[in-house]
């Protein structure tokens, strides 16, 4: 790990005025600390962002607005949460470890870097992520926990975020401060897929700092889960997870919002299965369907072709348990 | 400054020292272990005003005015915590390597559990009143590893004590 | 056969002599191969009592010092550079940016470091220690990708692992042989394990197998693995003038003392190693490069160094388990009756290490065939030496041969118990020699009975729970007794009637401290709290490793001895006024603190009487104990029946054990409740080989991709059901206190149960490990 100057931050604009080139916001550190002992990152400024706002408050239009410096564990727990958006505090609680998520921040969840063993490999292993024109030695390598949607002949990496999964599914917006401004970034366009650049991540600036996230109001967001399939019964990264809400009315899907985690670069929201299914009857033989259209497009390489399979089944298995009917 | 088990400490003069070394290296308080350095294993689990967190992936700058309480704050040798002689009785531990953050993060998560935290075992979201079943007690501690395979006797370590409290 | 038949014949022969002379000496111990330990039949003593840890206080309060934790004044941290290539040289090696990095202290490399010899390899000589025996930092060349190439050392660890990333080094590659097909398909050899070749026959076995009625014939492969223990590899290195002191985790002290000694060309007694709390093992904490060159460090700057490995380093330079690919055929006819039994296969291994992962060894006391082939080839790759691990064979090999056992009894149409109960050998089908106690039968009977294995349905697929398929496997657990040559203790008995014992063991974990104080009270006659136990230092007598769950046999038979020796001195400083006078050694034993005639216990004089007497503050014994003879003249194995009940969801595949039962003959438990979590500890790394464990090894680089407890799984709290273990508690008469040992055995049959669990679930045969979820999809 190198050197570095060390702020906290007081308010946004006071973060924004402590930034500097090379530096980074810190959160709970449980990613970033973690990388940069790896040499992965090596900022020389840290800004401290953890006190600022972790408030968790009704939204403008009804929803709900999550200060970017809150918990996992407190937004988890959150009363408000947990009644309207149960897949988000599902998908929280399934991620990590309690003492992760007791520390991790929804702005550094947000922005947690992909657990690829090659990025992770600084001193032995080409990565284009860590190093753009590097090379790829997963696509050939160890790929189990690659992508299969999405992914270029530059990078097969996955996001690992549970919580961005329940996010992408619910239209959540990213309130950023940029340049003194502040920004509303569509959920869906804040992480990207890999294309020729794969060592960005996101589409914001290193100087945007995250303030918020903004759930908007869905009725039936109640209506929601999310399911996690692992390696190992607890603590393990996701291989495919599943957030999604159901509306049916009069036997018909009247709305549906469905993404998944562990298959792409950026938490997938699954819009072609969406559209099949707006309408349509809720019945599995659909969920198939939709399943199947959503992923049809994937590809597998040499060791994770299972996901294709595993993700529609869990498509399948997350939306048969919130429509209640018969599997 | 940080209170560390009560007492104020300086913060260290590198700051890229994390909480874990500086107990461990800084102030001897070597209880509290290093198991993976990566935030995988839980060995070096503390409580920071009441919450287990992992110390090995905290800047110890970044706790400047917190309260800290490690192993070494929860009971001695000569005095134990009543989880601590749990664990004696249930045999839970063997190398005892694991041990101290396993004793931490219980103590953390008998206070979630107070506070109606969900988990991922956790049936009822709605519902904020819990009850500690043992797949509750095994999901959540599950960011402690143990390689030893003390499992079953930390878990029953953790029932012994709680019904103890509950007396 | 004639080695074996010759070895028996000399052994019986040796044996008989000892008993004859020696019997007469001591009644009150235990003579290897004859007479059973006195200490069996004293129920009512302390062993057999489930005993809180002596240590208990300490592990738990955070108070006991591991490695890292002791201090040493001006100490230093050190932090390792790995190569990145699998075989080659450095051709540059660039270390002026980290050394005028702030704190740097200095940087070893090859260019600089202190002569020294290889490191003798384990196997290699009696006291040899080295997990290779590779020069250490000596030459320019390469062996293994992530072979240590630099020791950056500085005033804080922050220092100098920063300080490791301004090293640069580039490399001429040379090439490597990294993959395991292309080594298989340039030949292989067969192994050699302890002198011996991994290679067995008995008739011929091909033939038979081609005429059995019922055959089976199945491939298995297990991959890579790695010990995890949860405390990091840590070494402080301290020279005093010529002499060497380690602050290590080690479970082998005076093996590390003596390979250090000889690598530094220094005598044995000027390296003292110390280790009193080693956080796990597994076959793990012995010796590699990194208290070697924690050594060389510590000589060339002249300070105390301290070598803290990262997760990551502990992956790079510590070996673990390597890969086996193996073949189980088995022929049997029409009634189960095995015909043939052929196990086969080969193993990844170095030029460099003398362990072909022996996963034959169960196979060769397992069953009653008629005719056998075993063997183990070997091919040599370019990676870090592997080392033993948890039942180094009998762990992978259980895998295999139970795994198709169970497949044997489904083709049958049989149940797979009544199948393996109808296997069972008179006595050793390999040697010939009787077994010294075998219970596998009882252990199958009680086990099944409280498994509740009546209820088990036959028919893959035949439960179903919601989403999950329920199903339930069973296998053979089976693991050997061994005791190494070596063993010695000291006894110190002070006025006030305190035993200390001193023995160079380890307690890494297994309960070593308690079970010995209550088996040297039990001997002496003392209360608990009248015995010390110290051990974990190179300077105490005896060399005693804690591995092949052989330490309490080991220091069991030494303390034996040591006893031996201290009751001739006892009666001998007693003179004519004792009780005692006039009685000899084999006359008394311990009782009430102190000694008694066996016959008349009212002849009795304590210890604190009779050193009083004597004007002695303490007396203080020394012995070794005899030669493990008993090994030779009997089949000694230790057996479980392992039951287990898996879910496995038929959605998403995922398996999960929600039960399990071990029972267990292992001779006496010394202590249940720390016996308990040996077996247990023991079934959840083999839930681990058998769901989710793999050590990642690229095999274009040799490079190991996943060295993190994140990315290598081992089980976690959530994968773990209540498991019960259960044990016949019948004592072996031809080991000291009846007792085999207990460590490894856990790790043995489980896998293998766990995949029999699986098919009955799901009808699934998955023979490559781990079972993870896309293969049950
Ligand atoms: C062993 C282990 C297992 C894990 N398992 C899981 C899992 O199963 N599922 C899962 O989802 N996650 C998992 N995680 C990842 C964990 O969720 C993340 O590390 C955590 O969410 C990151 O949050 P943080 O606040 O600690 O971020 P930090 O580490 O502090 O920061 C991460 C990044 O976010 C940036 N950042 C932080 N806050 C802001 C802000 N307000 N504005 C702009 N940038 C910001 C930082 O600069 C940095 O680049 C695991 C982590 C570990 C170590
Ligand atoms: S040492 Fe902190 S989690 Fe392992
Ligand atoms: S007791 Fe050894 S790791 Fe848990």
């Amino acid at each position: 790990m190198n050197l570095f100057t060390y702020a906290r931050a007081t308010s946004a604009a006071d973060a924004a005025s402590k930034f500097q080139p090379a530096a980074k916001f810190l959160g709970g550190g449980t990613n970033l600390v973690d990388l940069m002992r790896e040499t992965i990152e090596r900022p020389t400024a840290l800004v401290d962002v953890t006190g600022l706002s972790s408030a968790i408050a009704e939204g403008p239009q009804g929803g709900l607005l999550i200060g970017a410096a809150a918990r996992n564990t407190k937004v988890a727990e959150d009363t408000l949460v947990r009644t309207r958006y149960p897949a988000l505090s599902r998908a929280i609680v399934s991620g990590a470890s309690a003492q992760i998520r007791n520390m991790a921040t929804v702005g550094g969840n947000l922005l947690q870097r992909t657990r690829c063993t090659y990025f992770y490999d600084d001193e032995g292993s080409s990565c284009n992520k860590r190093q753009p024109g590097q090379g790829c030695d997963a696509i050939d390598g160890f790929n189990r926990n690659h992508a299969v949607l999405g992914a270029s002949s530059s990078c097969v990496a996955v996001h690992p975020s549970d919580m961005c999964v329940a996010l992408a599914a619910f239209d959540a917006v990213v309130h950023i401060q940029r340049d003194g401004q502040e920004l509303k970034i569509p959920f869906g366009d804040v992480h990207r897929l890999p294309g020729d650049r794969p060592d960005l991540d996101t589409t914001l600036h290193p100087a945007d700092l995250i303030v918020a996230v903004e759930l908007p109001p869905l009725s039936f967001s109640a209506r929601s889960t999310y399911r996690k399939v692992r390696d190992r019964a607890s603590y393990a990264f996701a291989l495919v997870s599943v957030a999604a809400a159901l509306d049916i009315k009069d036997g018909k899907i009247a709305d549906v919002r469905l993404a998944l985690g562990g298959v792409a670069h950026k938490p997938w929201r699954a819009s072609k299965a969406e559209a099949m299914l707006r309408g349509g009857p809720a019945t599995e033989d659909a969920f198939r369907a939709a399943a199947a259209a959503e992923l049809a497009d994937a590809e597998p390489l040499s060791h994770n072709g299972f996901k294709i399979e595993l993700a529609r089944r869990a498509i399948v298995a997350v939306l048969v348990e919130l429509a209640g009917v018969e599997a | 400054m940080i209170t560390i088990n009560g007492t104020g400490v300086p913060l260290p003069d590198d700051l890229r020292v994390t909480l874990l070394d500086l107990l461990r290296d800084g102030l001897n308080l070597s209880g509290t272990k290093k198991g993976c350095n990566q935030g995988a294993c839980g060995a070096c689990t503390v409580l920071v005003d009441g919450e287990r967190v992992i110390s090995c992936l905290a800047l110890a700058v970044q706790y400047e005015g917190r309260s800290i309480v490690t192993i070494e704050g929860l009971g001695t040798a000569g005095s134990l915590h009543p989880l601590q002689q749990a664990f004696i009785d249930h045999d839970g531990f063997q190398c005892g390597y694991c041990t101290p953050g396993q004793i931490c993060s219980a103590v953390g998560m008998m206070d979630e559990i107070r506070r109606g935290v969900p988990s991922h075992v956790t049936e009822d979201l709605a519902s904020t009143t819990l009850t500690l079943s043992r797949d509750e007690a095994r999901e959540r501690m599950s960011g402690n590893l143990c390689r030893c395979g003390a499992h079953n006797g930390i878990i029953d370590a953790i029932f012994d004590a709680r019904q103890e409290a509950a007396e | 056969m004639s080695i074996v038949n010759d070895a028996k014949q000399l052994a019986q022969g040796l044996v008989e002599n000892v008993v004859s002379t020696a019997v007469a000496l001591a009644p009150d111990s235990w003579i290897p191969g004859g007479v059973p330990d006195p200490l069996i039949a004293h129920r009512h003593g302390h062993v057999g009592k489930p005993i809180s840890r002596v240590d208990g206080a300490l592990k738990v309060s955070g108070a006991a010092p591991f490695a890292a934790e002791i201090p040493v004044d001006g100490v230093v941290f050190a932090s390792l550079v790995y190569s990145t290539i699998a075989r080659g040289r450095i051709a540059s090696l660039d270390t002026r940016q980290a050394e005028a990095a702030p704190g740097v202290i200095a940087v070893m490399t090859y260019q600089n470091a202190p002569r020294m010899k290889s490191p003798p390899a384990f196997l290699s000589a009696p006291k040899a220690a080295g997990g290779d025996d590779a020069p250490v930092m000596q030459d320019d060349k390469v062996r293994w990708n992530g072979e240590p190439i630099a020791v950056v050392l500085a005033h804080s660890q922050e220092q100098a692992d920063h300080a490791k990333s301004l090293v640069h080094a580039s490399y001429e590659s040379e090439a490597a042989l990294t993959d395991f097909a292309e080594a298989r398909a340039r030949g292989s050899k067969t192994g050699l394990f302890m002198g011996h070749a991994l290679h067995d026959e008995i008739g011929d076995a091909d033939a038979a197998f081609g005429e059995s009625a019922v055959t089976i014939d199945s491939h298995f492969t297990t991959p890579r693995h790695n010990h995890n223990a949860i405390e990091l590899h840590s070494v402080t290195a301290n020279w005093t003038g010529d002499k060497l002191r380690l602050h290590d985790a080690s479970q082998l002290v005076a093996h590390t003392s003596w390979s250090i000694a000889q690598m530094f060309g220094m005598p044995e007694e000027n390296v003292v190693v110390t280790s009193p709390f080693v956080g796990g093992g597994f076959g793990g904490k012995c010796l590699w490069q990194h208290q070697i060159l924690a050594a060389a460090a510590a000589r060339l700057v002249n300070r105390p160094v301290r070598l803290t490995l990262s997760r990551e380093g502990v992956y790079r330079m510590v070996g673990g388990r390597t890969l086996t690919e193996q073949r189980v055929a088995l022929g049997a006819n029409a009634e189960g009756a095995l015909k043939a039994l052929i196990h086969t296969g080969t193993v990844a291994k170095t030029a460099r290490n003398a362990l072909p992962e022996p996963f034959i060894l169960p196979a060769r006391s397992a069953y009653a065939s008629e005719t056998m082939k075993l063997d183990v080839q070997t091919v040599e790759l370019d990676m870090l030496s592997n080392t033993f691990m948890r039942a180094p064979g009998e762990s992978v090999g259980t895998f295999g041969l139970e795994c198709a056992m169970d497949e044997l009894a489904a083709k049958l149409g049989m149940d797979p118990i009544e199948l393996r109960l109808r296997n069972e050998p008179e006595k050793d089908p390999l040697s010939g020699l009787p077994f010294s106690s075998r219970n596998l039968a009882e252990a199958w009977r009680s086990g099944a009975e409280r498994f509740g294995w009546s209820r088990r349905k036959p028919t893959p697929r035949a439960t179903r729970d919601g989403e999950w398929l329920v199903g339930v496997g069973c296998a053979t657990a089976t693991y050997p007794y061994y005791r190494m040559p070596g063993g010695a203790a000291r006894i110190t008995l002070s006025a006030d009637g305190h035993a200390t014992v001193e023995i160079a063991a380890h307690e890494m974990g297994m309960g070593t401290a308690t079970a010995h104080t209550q088996v040297v009270a039990d001997r002496l006659g003392l209360p608990l709290d009248a015995v010390t136990f110290l051990y974990g230092d190179s300077t105490m007598p005896g060399v005693v490793l804690a591995g092949g769950s052989q330490q309490t046999a080991s220091i069991g038979a030494s303390v034996t001895a040591a006893h031996r020796a201290l009751v001739a001195r006892l009666i001998e400083i007693a003179g004519n006024d004792s009780p005692l006078a006039g009685l000899s050694p084999d006359q008394v034993g311990g009782r009430d603190a102190g000694l008694s005639h066996l016959e008349e216990p009212g002849r009795h004089e304590t210890y604190a009487s009779i050193l009083s007497r004597s004007r002695r503050e303490s007396i203080t014994v020394e012995a070794n104990a005899p030669d493990p003879l008993e090994t030779m003249h009997w089949s000694m194995h230790s057996h479980g029946a392992m039951f287990c009940e898996v879910r496995v969801n038929t959605i998403t595949g995922e398996p999960r054990v929600s039960r399990f039962l071990g029972s267990f003959d292992c001779g006496r438990i010394l202590n249940p409740k720390t016996a308990t979590s040996q077996f247990r500890g023991g079934i959840i790394m083999g839930l681990g080989l058998a769901l989710m464990e793999e050590t990642q090894f690229d095999e274009r680089n040799g490079r190991i991709m996943n060295p993190s407890l994140a990315e290598y799984h081992v089980p976690v709290h959530m994968d773990v059901p209540d498991i019960e273990v259960m044990w016949t508690d019948i004592p072996d008469p031809h080991a000291p206190m009846g007792a085999r040992g207990i460590g490894e055995i856990g790790i043995t049959g489980t896998g293998a149960a766990i995949a029999n669990a699986i098919y009955n679930a799901t009808g699934k045969r998955v023979r490559d490990l781990p079972i993870t979820l896309d293969k049950l999809m």
